[in-house]
């Protein structure tokens, strides 16, 4: 199994994660490298096997709807990147 | 005063013997002088200062419990309000968190003195502490070699004297692979056991904060204080933390100790493999029966690992985008621009590479062949030790498949470094404790036993580990140089 460089560039747009143009060939080796890895799987058969999510086998806790987080934004955006009058800037997106 | 157990530093300060102020400041010391392993990335001074003069009050009016005053160092995973909190990336270089961590919340109750924020690999994925913004940390007892990971720089700081103590978490190894190198005592508790509310998440279902001490006896101290329900961890589970100090003498008369054959395999360092067999020896003498088991399907467990984790870090990570807190990269010239670039700047490359593993695993037409595959894979990892633990008490074996590797020997090679976590990521997967327990040396440098127990038995695993270093004195070695 293994992935050719368009491939990994388009998983990184999904990913939306910027990858230099000279480092796909390594990318491209070391994912199908970790692919090849991932298809001994296949050797096993899981017919009728539960997939298992959680080790605990916990389903999700319920609590009542009450609330229980007070109003911290200003805390919160003091360490964002850009805000302004409590919103976070981001460049514009529609013109 | 670095060497001394929590117990003896907890009588020292009631005598007297020194205050906390003056503990805190023989570590900060310490600290600086050995400031090239690079085991922190921030030291706290003033706040440890600070933090050690109200333990020292609270010493004086008897509201102390153990850990009031002691030294201790955190992770930087752990979110700690007003502090950087790293996560041993570039993209949170910046961050100071706003609030704390359940653990670190349980520290400060406590009243144990936080020294600083520890180095680890880049968002806890690693094996060797070189996949961190902030440069590698070097193992102690052989400076050219890894101190292992990702909880490296808390492995380092522990075996170095750096810390009496301090907090490591666990996805695939991250606490008992960097301990089994530095040749400390590390616990993996059961997933669900420590709230990891504020513990930066990596791979949600696997990830697990514990213990990095000199010794059991200590482990079990710091852990009853991390251990608990916590009501802002969906994943916590709600059940009664038993005293673990209480457990550490119960007799090993009879303890039945399973030998996975697949432990003992191929890829085993005949060295490694000798430290071991001599421990379990030293079991036996202590009364335990020894019995050959199986795990058939542990080769599987590195494979099922990577879909698992990788699926898991892509989703977790989306949310470093360069809006809300982080990096950001400089005139975006649109959202995608500032997304792609935020992300591309400041993660590096073994993040990159999981990210885009995971966005593979999960994308329309392979989520079937690979997560959902992964997930009945873990399924039958998990019973086969579910069935293996029916049979024994506990089980035991190796960490790691050797001793800590040389600085850069793997570092471009990541998928011999996944090869070396298989003896850890099967736990992992099936959710359950274990321990790393220094058990000897080869080529001089540290070996650690794997102990594994059943769901919720770490009182059980502590006595286990505290019954072999009441014959044996490996934790109680220091590396030369840092005596």
């Amino acid at each position: 199994m293994s992935l050719t460089a368009s491939d990994v560039k388009k998983i990184a747009h999904l990913a939306r994660l910027g990858i230099d143009e000279l480092d796909i060939e390594a990318y491209t080796h070391d994912l199908s490298g970790m692919l090849n890895l991932m298809v001994q799987m296949s050797d096993l058969n899981t017919d009728g096997i539960e997939p298992m999510a959680h080790p605990m086998e916990q389903g999700q806790r319920l609590r009542t709807d009450e609330v229980t987080e007070r109003d911290q934004h200003k805390q919160f955006q003091a360490i964002a990147p850009q805000v302004d009058s409590g919103l976070y800037l981001v460049p514009k997106v529609i013109e | 005063m670095h060497t001394k157990t929590i117990i003896e530093l907890a009588q020292g300060l009631r005598a007297g013997d020194f205050s906390s102020v003056e503990l805190t400041q023989t570590f900060l010391n310490r600290i600086k002088q050995y400031d090239t392993l690079n085991a922190y990335i921030t030291v706290t001074e003033d706040l440890a200062l600070q933090t050690a003069q109200a333990a020292d009050l609270k010493l004086a009016t008897g509201e102390a419990n153990l850990l009031t005053g002691i030294p201790i160092a955190q992770k930087d995973i752990f979110c700690t309000q007003g502090v950087k909190t790293s996560c041993g990336s570039k993209m949170l270089d910046n961050f100071l968190a706003p609030y704390n961590a359940t653990v670190i919340e349980k520290f400060n109750t406590a009243g144990a003195v936080m020294l600083g924020k520890l180095n680890m690999d880049e968002f806890a994925m690693g094996s060797s502490n070189e996949n961190s913004y902030y440069g590698a940390v070097k193992n102690p007892w052989d400076l050219n070699a890894v101190p292992g990971g990702s909880s490296g720089g808390s492995a380092a700081a522990v075996a170095a004297g750096l810390a009496v103590c301090a907090t490591g978490t666990d996805t695939g190894g991250s606490i008992r692979q960097p301990a089994s190198h530095c040749g400390i005592t590390g616990l993996k508790p059961t997933y669900g056991r420590v709230s990891r509310y504020g513990m930066i998440a990596y791979a949600s279902s696997l990830d697990q904060g514990g213990p990095m001490t000199r010794s059991a006896e200590d482990a079990a101290i710091v852990l009853q204080a991390m251990a608990g329900f916590d009501p802002k961890d969906s994943t916590s589970v709600d059940c009664a933390v038993p005293d673990y100090l209480a457990g550490l003498n119960t007799s090993l008369q009879g303890l039945s100790i399973g030998l996975p054959k697949e432990f003992f395999g191929e890829g085993l360092a005949p060295d490694v493999a000798a430290v071991i067999e001599a421990a379990i020896k030293e079991y036996q003498k202590l009364g335990a029966i020894i019995k050959e088991i199986s795990i058939p399907n542990l080769n599987l467990a590195i494979p099922a690992y990577y879909v698992i984790a990788s699926a898991e870090c892509s989703a977790n990570l989306s949310r470093f985008d360069g809006v809300r807190f982080g990096y950001r990269c400089k005139d975006p010239v649109d959202l995608t621009d500032l997304y792609v670039r935020s992300r591309g700047e400041a993660f590096g490359k073994e993040v990159k590479r999981r990210i885009l593993m995971g966005t593979y695993a999960l994308s329309a037409g392979y989520y079937d062949a690979y997560y959902l595959k992964a997930q009945k894979v873990r399924r039958l990892i998990a019973e086969d030790f579910k069935r293996a633990l029916q049979e024994v008490d506990v089980i035991m074996g190796p960490v790691a498949p050797s001793v800590a590797f040389g600085i850069g020997e793997k570092i471009n090679n990541p998928i011999e470094m996944y090869l070396s976590d298989i003896y850890t990521i099967a736990i992992n997967l099936a959710g359950l404790p274990a321990m790393s327990v220094p058990a000897g040396f080869a080529q001089h440098k540290p070996v650690g036993l794997h102990i594994i127990g059943n769901y919720f038995a770490e009182q059980r695993l502590l006595n286990i580990a505290h019954q072999y270093q009441k014959i044996t004195d490996w934790h109680q070695k220091s590396p030369k140089g840092f005596e």
